[in-house]
């Protein structure tokens, strides 16, 4: 099994979470295709320490899912107030940072 | 003779003077334009306080001026002639690099002849305009202005080096535009003080680039230091300085092709036609050509030049002064005649420049004193200024008619009046260059004689040709005093300054001198002179004080009627200078206002409609943002891609 | 196809699956279930890939942790919230497909081009150098990297309190005693009691029989607010009533 496979299964599911970054505006969905990319970078990782033959792949990925937690929790914190002060979880809403 | 060094082209030019340190009376020099700039400071920045006293301390100040001179005289009589230059120097103005400028003085023969005329002629103009200014609501700024004037001038002829003096020489054309224009209510007042201004920035040019050079050339601007190195630059380097001094001095002393402001001028109140335009500043442009004379010397056709300009002046100006009905302007054109002469002598060389002194000193006292007198005349004729309307006032102004007489027998050289030993020795010297400059300049002398005669004739004899309502009457003592004493030095001065004071040994260490080796004998000189003068002055008697004089100007020859538009100065001016001027400023505002400000609005219009458009980008829309960096990314792995293929 | 390609076949398409799910879901809980379910495929294809502890710790925090914490918040926000599918940004989603394309084509033709004839070393030699895949990874976390492990938690602390911080409402006023709650309960209007029960003074006790009042008329309080809103309230005529008095006098 070619480990290439892998690594173009991980580039389909990140182009899959970029584009549902760019047309879904519920924030949360936003977040959990966010959450889709930074898997796909994992599963790439874990494909090249297959490749290259050591595990700091692997620590690298565990380390990506360590930031990736921090990164949910405070996200969501975010969605959570943001959503308290105005009643929606659109990302288009809070749009006042323009021209 | 380019780069191999200038040499003498002249006999009896004078050798530098050692500068002895300032002692005694001497260490007052910085006083003498002290007081009268204290006493300006005081009566213009005082403000209507000072209304009450301060025209008398503006006369104070002068005077204060004048008896210091004459004290610094009598020093210096005191003294070898080898050490009457003296210097005085107070801090450094201008330090930068090898550029440095002291304010420091020089008072030597030169200076002191000119410090004496302008204060004494300004103590008695100041005093004359107690009584001519008295009704006049703003007295005290019009002393201020003379003030500021006394003590430019006096800044000018006693700087030591060619910066101070330009500081003078920008300070009096300052004093002389604001007194030109002091009624400025009047618009032609105002127009002929602009035009003043205006003109005399053009000889200004000249000075300060003539300075700059002078610089590069010698490495300084000091006096002592230009004319001790003079030798050693190239002719062609002096020639340029000296037609550059010849400019400013051409716009100084209102000489051809700069004389068209002069005429003007006389829109200012009497005295300062008296005290500026015909006795002191118009003479700075001879004390400029007398000073610079070691440059002028090594410079032969530099001086040429400045004869040459001299003599188209003294023409000019009598001409106009023939011409003219305005008694100011007719003396106004005798002003600019009577410059010429000076010019011319200091064209001369050493045997011209002690002339040109002298007869300024003379010409500075008489002109004074005619000048005064006409105001005299106008203040009793209700500021009238048209000799056709004149006419008979002999027995109305005795003190008037009877000084007036005595500037008008010097002015045309009648002996033993000042003006006659003064005259005759210019045009004396004058020989000695060319049998036809001095030819000239007899012919000028009789023409001299006609117009003053036809002044003289036309407002003390004659007819009475009085507007209704005017009674004339004398002045008061405050204005004839001045008048009597200017009446004694027109008569005497000449005498005394040639045989008691002997002007020539006096000047000589400055300027230089050399007897005039002329063709003709001196004898010969004054009896040409005598003689056209005589036949100048019998022909005005017979046109102005026998027949009758029309109260309208008949039309006249095509040569009258040119002088009574000055020669055509102002078309000339008009047609060569302004429409140019005029049409430059068209093209430029057209360049200005379509090419430039097109290339700045252009850009900044490029600028901000295309920043008005990327600004619709910055959305506020997170999913925007991420949508362009994607495609960045994108773009990215394009070029990525495209490289690593190729 | 060996066992590897089954696998990854098959779980290699159910995460593609998931995803799409995710994007093209309506709700966001069905998102949610379609992130899980990809995160699961991507479990299995980890410990497919020779790394069966990132697999475990995939399941525990994703699918485990996260995906937990993400449902909770969309309890928060309301479940029932479902987007508009109608495109509010110009060309925002035609360009989005663009790029997407783009970036999928140029991705894959790119990692293919590079790839395609790299060979894998496998970790078979690298996890038996420390006894095993978990071993292997724990060595290299405390010793090559562990100032990165340390910093992690000190972000893990952060983020935790980050997230306090943020979540937290501020509380304006002092807390009500349990007086003023009576008395603001009272104070309200509201019928302060409990509300009559179905059955009442009837023959019928069940819970659509309205309870009967003194006078003899029904409350619509003893009925369930559903029954009544269907109208089905079972009918009470005055005979009966009369009966009652009937079988209450003495």
């Amino acid at each position: 099994m070619n480990p290439s496979n892998y690594v173009i299964l991980s580039a389909v599911l990140f182009t899959i979470g970029a584009v549902g970054v760019l047309v879904r505006r519920n924030a949360i969905i936003v977040f959990m295709c966010v959450e889709l990319m930074l898997n796909a970078a994992n599963l790439a990782f874990v494909a090249f320490a297959r490749m290259n033959g050591n595990l700091d792949g692997q620590v690298v990925a565990f380390f990506v899912m360590v930031v990736a937690a921090s990164e949910v929790v405070v996200g969501l914190a975010i969605i959570v107030t943001i959503f308290r002060t105005r009643r929606s979880a659109s990302i288009d809403e809070p749009n006042l940072l323009k021209y | 003779m380019i780069n191999a060094g200038a040499v003498v082209w002249a006999e009896g030019a004078p050798v530098l003077q050692e500068v002895m340190p300032a002692t005694g009376v001497f260490s007052l020099i910085w006083l003498l334009i002290a007081l009268p700039l204290f006493g300006a400071a005081v009566l213009l920045l005082g403000g209507r306080h000072t209304n009450k006293w301060g025209p008398y301390l503006g006369v104070l100040t002068v005077f204060g001026s004048a008896v210091i001179a004459v004290l610094m005289l009598l020093g210096l009589m005191a003294r070898g002639a080898e050490e009457r230059s003296i210097g005085q120097s107070l801090f450094t103005w201008v330090f930068a690099g090898r550029f440095e400028v002291n304010m420091a003085f020089q008072l030597d023969q030169l200076s002191l002849v000119f410090v004496l005329l302008i204060t004494i002629v300004g103590t008695l103009i100041h005093i004359y305009s107690l009584g001519y200014m008295s009704h006049d609501p703003d007295k005290r700024k019009f002393f201020g202005y003379l003030n500021l004037f006394v003590g430019a001038m006096l800044l000018l002829v006693l700087a030591n080096n060619y910066l101070l003096l330009y500081v003078g020489w920008e300070g009096v054309g300052l004093a002389s535009y604001l007194l030109i224009g002091f009624w400025q209510i009047k618009p032609t007042a105002a127009a002929a003080a602009k035009k003043a201004f205006i003109i005399n920035r053009v000889g200004d040019v000249g000075l300060s680039i003539a300075i700059m050079v002078i610089f590069v050339t010698f490495g300084s601007v000091t006096f002592s230091d230009v004319f001790g190195q003079a030798g050693s630059a190239n002719e062609g380097t002096l020639t340029a300085i000296g037609l550059l001094l010849l400019l400013a001095a051409a716009g100084k002393s209102a000489q051809f092709p700069l004389q068209a402001w002069l005429l003007d001028a006389m829109e200012g109140p009497t005295p300062v036609s008296a005290l500026i335009h015909a006795a002191t500043m118009v003479t700075a442009g001879v004390y400029l050509i007398a000073r610079s004379n070691a440059i002028y010397d090594r410079a032969v056709w530099a001086a040429t030049a400045v004869v040459v300009v001299g003599l188209i002046t003294i023409f000019m100006g009598a001409i106009i002064g023939s011409a003219k009905d305005d008694i100011k302007k007719s003396l106004a054109g005798s002003t600019m005649s009577q410059i010429g002469y000076m010019i011319m002598a200091v064209g001369l060389g050493p045997i011209g420049y002690v002339f040109a002194i002298f007869h300024l000193l003379t010409h500075g006292v008489f002109k004074a004193g005619l000048f005064l007198g006409a105001g005299s005349v106008m203040h009793g004729m209700k500021d009238q200024v048209n000799m056709r309307r004149y006419g008979a006032l002999r027995a109305a102004m005795v003190v008037t008619f009877v000084t007036f007489m005595a500037g008008y027998l010097a002015i045309i050289g009648i002996p033993p009046f000042s003006g006659f030993w003064s005259k005759d020795e210019i045009i004396h010297a004058a020989f000695e260059r060319s049998p036809i400059i001095g030819g000239l300049a007899i012919l000028a002398a009789g023409i001299t004689g006609f117009y003053m005669t036809r002044m003289v004739a036309m407002t003390f004899f004659g007819k009475a040709r009085w507007e209704d309502d005017v009674h004339p009457h004398e002045s008061p003592a405050v204005m004839t005093i001045p008048l009597i004493i200017l009446a004694i030095g027109s008569t005497f001065l000449g005498m005394a300054l040639l045989f008691w004071g002997n002007i020539e040994t006096w000047l000589e260490p400055v300027v230089g001198f050399a007897t005039a080796k002329s063709p003709i004998s001196t004898t010969t000189t004054i009896a040409l002179s005598l003689a056209f003068v005589i036949v100048g002055a019998v022909i005005g008697w017979i046109s102005y004080a026998r027949r009758e004089v029309p109260i309208v100007a008949p039309r006249g020859s095509w040569l009258t009627r040119a002088a009574r538009q000055d020669l055509y100065g102002d078309a000339v001016n008009e047609s060569l200078v302004v429409r140019p001027s005029f049409l430059l400023s068209r093209v430029l505002i057209w360049f200005d206002s379509r090419v430039v400000d097109g290339i700045v609005n252009g850009s900044a219009a490029i600028v901000g409609g295309s920043s008005g458009r990327l600004r619709r980008y910055q959305s506020g829309f997170a999913r925007s943002y991420a949508l362009s960096m994607v495609g960045g990314a994108v773009f990215v792995l394009l070029a990525l891609v495209l490289v690593r293929l190729s | 196809m060996n066992g590897e390609a089954w696998v990854f076949w098959i779980s290699g398409g159910f995460a593609v699956i998931g995803a799409l799910g995710l994007v093209l879901s309506r709700k966001a809980v069905h998102s949610a279930l379609w992130v899980a379910f990809t995160m699961i495929n991507l479990a299995i294809l980890y410990v497919a890939n020779a790394a069966p502890f990132l697999g475990m710790v995939q399941v525990i925090v994703y699918t485990g942790a996260v995906m937990m914490l993400f449902l909770f918040v969309l309890m928060v926000v309301g479940v029932d919230s479902s987007d508009s599918l109608i495109e509010t940004l110009k060309g925002q989603r035609l360009l989005a497909i663009v790029f997407g394309l783009g970036l999928a084509g140029l991705l894959v033709f790119g990692i293919g081009n590079g790839l395609m004839n790299a060979g894998s070393v496998g970790l078979d030699e690298a996890n038996a150098a420390d006894g095993g895949n978990v071993q292997g990874i724990a060595r290299l976390i405390f010793t090559d990297y562990l100032i990165a492990f340390e910093a992690t938690s000190a972000l893990l602390i952060t983020a935790a309190l980050g997230a306090m911080v943020l979540a937290h409402r501020e509380r304006w006023t002092a807390r009500a005693s349990q007086e003023e709650l009576s008395k603001q309960r009272f104070l309200s209007g509201v019928h302060p009691g409990n509300l009559p029960t179905p059955g009442v003074y009837a023959r019928h006790n069940a819970v659509d029989t309205p309870a009967l009042l003194p006078d003899g008329s029904i409350s619509l309080e003893s009925i369930p607010r559903p029954l009544e809103a269907r109208g089905d309230i079972r009918a009470i005529d005055h005979h009966e009533v009369n009966e009652v008095k009937e079988i209450d006098a003495p």
